[in-house]
């Protein structure tokens, strides 16, 4: 089944940070692939293509009693009709709206039955303007949680930003995400396998869990965003809480992980983490999104490879003493 | 086992429906094939996927809905005529009326066309999730969020509106215009009783319910969803109200269609793995009509008579058995 899933990405991003540029791009582009995209408008598409679907966003809240378990109800119709079509796609793009919670569509590929048979999440991208997203982090609350929610975040417009301004403003989105991968753009130019069918929401990309991993990437990463936290615990803001441990009881760990994301899920935004269990031959890997959490073994750990534990939380609100003790507690 | 015809047609079975004598079968790759016996016709009917497709109260006609924003109806002759087009837009609902009605929606968008050529438009607050006539046709139930509403299709009074929490996908009337059902996004069908609007829940499934049926005289709603077809019962005071549902042909393979016969008490039952059976309610007895090939059974109906039952496929076999 698995292997019929459609990997889907989800492209969010503040008003005017070049969505549609990407959009653009990759329609436009000779890449031999077959995309379907969902637009919340066909407005600037400037690519007549019977493959772009455009789709009001429709929030279906669950009634299983979970204020935070939304999907996107006109996604799910989508998906169900485009597998209709013979010959499948290489992946579906979900854009949306500059105000949208990224939550919703991101849950839709976990929490529809049918949706979830057929496709995966592969990543969410975050398109942000280099000159103006200092800015809106501080005014619009939307904008932080798309930063926040990100596999991929593309800095783009840096050609009207100086290096200082770029210095900054990857500071500012290290002090929410510190996981993510930061491409700076023009124009949204960018290899188009750098951003689709990446694999980074599958779990591989928790590599870079490894703050080393992450500074080999694009570029040099300023280490301000790893101390972050004390800074912000005690305000509003998103932030990241990274966690390491050793080899854990799955039956203290199990029952810990959904306590907290049915406590605090609400104010977690994503979390991700490759756990090694006790008496575990494989990697087993989790990841939520605010009250859902699943997890699955994704391969046998490597004889070479330290068997250690490590968990990330992406939210508001986050005690990162209670989050360090509590998956401490679940040491084997 | 009844004889078989089967077809190869290599893409989705959306819907099947006996057109007059012929079986149809709308597929997503926008046409549609006739099947005369063993000769197949086919017709391209839309540029994109069939997206939904409804055969016309009379029996003598097609309506289908595409991702080409066409609504197009297709007779008995084979002659198709485009009912509508609304360009860039996703036709995914269809329903038809007595007299020739037809009922299409994308998005918030519903439209009535009745069968003297009058048309009407109702913007939604909410995405139209299912469509269904009224018996008589007067009015039009559309299922949405947090509840279904019901439109005079003649006239300009505003909508009743039935309430329940919750996303409803697909909606029926009882053929004795008493209730409402609809299919539900987590797993469950809603009813209300028009005459009171008393609730009616039915839950349990596993999965959505994709496919409803009503046996004889609307004594039992057949349903999908389950590892069993599900029958409701409706033929008492209260319906289905704190009673015990009928679970027929229970295999360990999700049913993924029903369709009842239109003059015995037995239901068509089609499977996940492409397997059909047709089962007796009162007898529970068990007739095997197809084998399992794989692929989930996505379209079933039977002709007016009863005496044979065309089938499709998600992977696009399909098919006519004749009893």
């Amino acid at each position: 089944m698995s292997s019929s899933q459609i990997p889907v990405t989800v492209l969010t991003g503040y008003l005017g940070a070049g969505k549609t540029t990407l959009l653009n791009r990759i329609l436009s582009e000779n890449h031999g692939k077959r995309y379907a995209v969902v637009v919340n408008e066909f407005g600037e598409i400037g690519i007549d293509n019977d493959l772009i679907v455009e789709s009001d966003e429709e929030i279906f809240e669950m009634n299983n009693g979970c204020v935070c378990c939304t999907v996107r109800g006109d996604l799910i119709r989508v998906v169900e009709g485009l597998m209709k079509r013979p010959g499948g796609f290489d992946g579906i793009l979900v854009e949306t709206t500059g105000l949208a919670d990224p939550a919703p569509v991101a849950q839709t590929f976990f929490m529809d039955d049918d949706v979830r048979a057929r496709s995966k999440l592969d990543a969410v991208i975050a398109v942000a303007d280099a000159k103006h997203l200092v800015e809106r982090l501080a005014d619009a609350p939307e904008a932080a949680e798309q930063i926040g929610f990100a596999d991929v975040i593309l800095l783009n417009k840096t050609d009207l930003a100086t290096e200082d301004e770029l210095a900054g403003v990857e500071q500012g989105i290290r002090a929410i995400n510190q996981h993510a991968i930061i491409h700076r753009t023009e124009r949204c130019a960018i290899p188009l396998d750098r951003v689709l069918d990446r694999g980074a929401f599958d779990l591989e990309r928790i590599l870079t869990l490894d703050p080393d991993f992450l500074e080999s990437d694009d570029h040099n990463h300023d280490h301000e965003g790893h101390h972050h936290d004390h800074e912000h615990s005690h305000d509003n803001s998103v932030a990241s809480v990274s966690l390491r441990s050793g080899i854990l009881n799955p039956d203290v760990f199990f029952p810990w992980i959904s306590r907290i994301t049915q406590e605090f899920g609400p104010d977690i935004l994503r979390l991700k983490g490759i756990i090694a269990l006790r008496d575990d031959p494989a990697r087993y890997v989790v990841q939520g999104i605010h009250m859902i959490v699943e997890g699955d073994h994704q391969r046998p750990w490597k004889e070479d490879e330290k068997r250690e534990s490590r968990l990330v939380f992406i939210g508001r609100n986050l005690d990162e003493e209670m989050l360090t003790t509590g998956f401490r507690a679940c040491l084997a | 086992m009844p004889g078989i015809e089967e077809f190869t047609f290599g893409a989705f079975v959306v819907e099947t429906a006996f057109v007059g004598d012929i079986a149809a079968f709308a597929l997503g790759d926008g046409t549609l094939r006739l099947a005369r016996g063993i000769s197949v016709e086919q017709l391209d009917v839309h540029s994109g996927a069939i997206l939904a497709a409804a055969p016309t109260r009379d029996g003598k006609g097609l309506v289908t809905g595409g991702d080409d924003g066409r609504v197009t109806l297709i007779e008995e002759k084979g002659n198709v005529s485009v009912v509508a087009e609304l360009p860039r837009k996703w036709i995914d609902r269809v329903a038809t009326g007595p007299s020739g009605a037809i009922a299409f929606a994308s998005g918030r968008q519903v439209v009535v066309r009745l069968g003297d050529g009058r048309e009407r438009t109702f913007d939604l607050v909410r995405a139209a999730g299912g469509l269904a006539f009224a018996p008589k046709g007067l009015r039009l139930a559309v299922a949405s969020y947090d509840g279904v509403s019901l439109w005079w299709v003649g006239t300009d009074a505003e909508p009743v509106t039935l309430h329940w929490k919750g996303a409803h996908l697909g909606v029926l009337f009882s053929p004795d215009n008493r209730y409402v059902v609809t299919t539900m996004q987590e797993n469950a069908l809603h009813a209300w009783r028009i005459e009171d609007r008393q609730d009616l829940r039915m839950s349990g499934y596993p999965a959505k319910t994709r496919s409803l049926g009503w046996t004889v005289k609307g004594r039992f709603l057949a349903s999908s969803g389950a590892d069993a077809a599900i029958l409701w019962p409706f033929h008492t005071k209260d319906g289905p109200m704190e009673k015990e549902p009928i679970q027929l042909g229970a295999r360990e393979v999700q049913v993924t269609r029903v369709a009842c016969h239109p003059r015995k008490d037995e239901v068509a039952i089609g499977y996940r793995d492409g397997m059909i059976n047709l089962v007796g309610i009162a007898q529970e007895k068990e007739t095997l009509l197809r084998e399992p090939d794989g692929g989930p059974v996505s379209a079933l109906a039977f002709d007016r008579r009863g005496s044979r039952l065309s089938f499709g496929t998600e992977e696009g076999a399909a098919g006519v058995i004749g009893f």
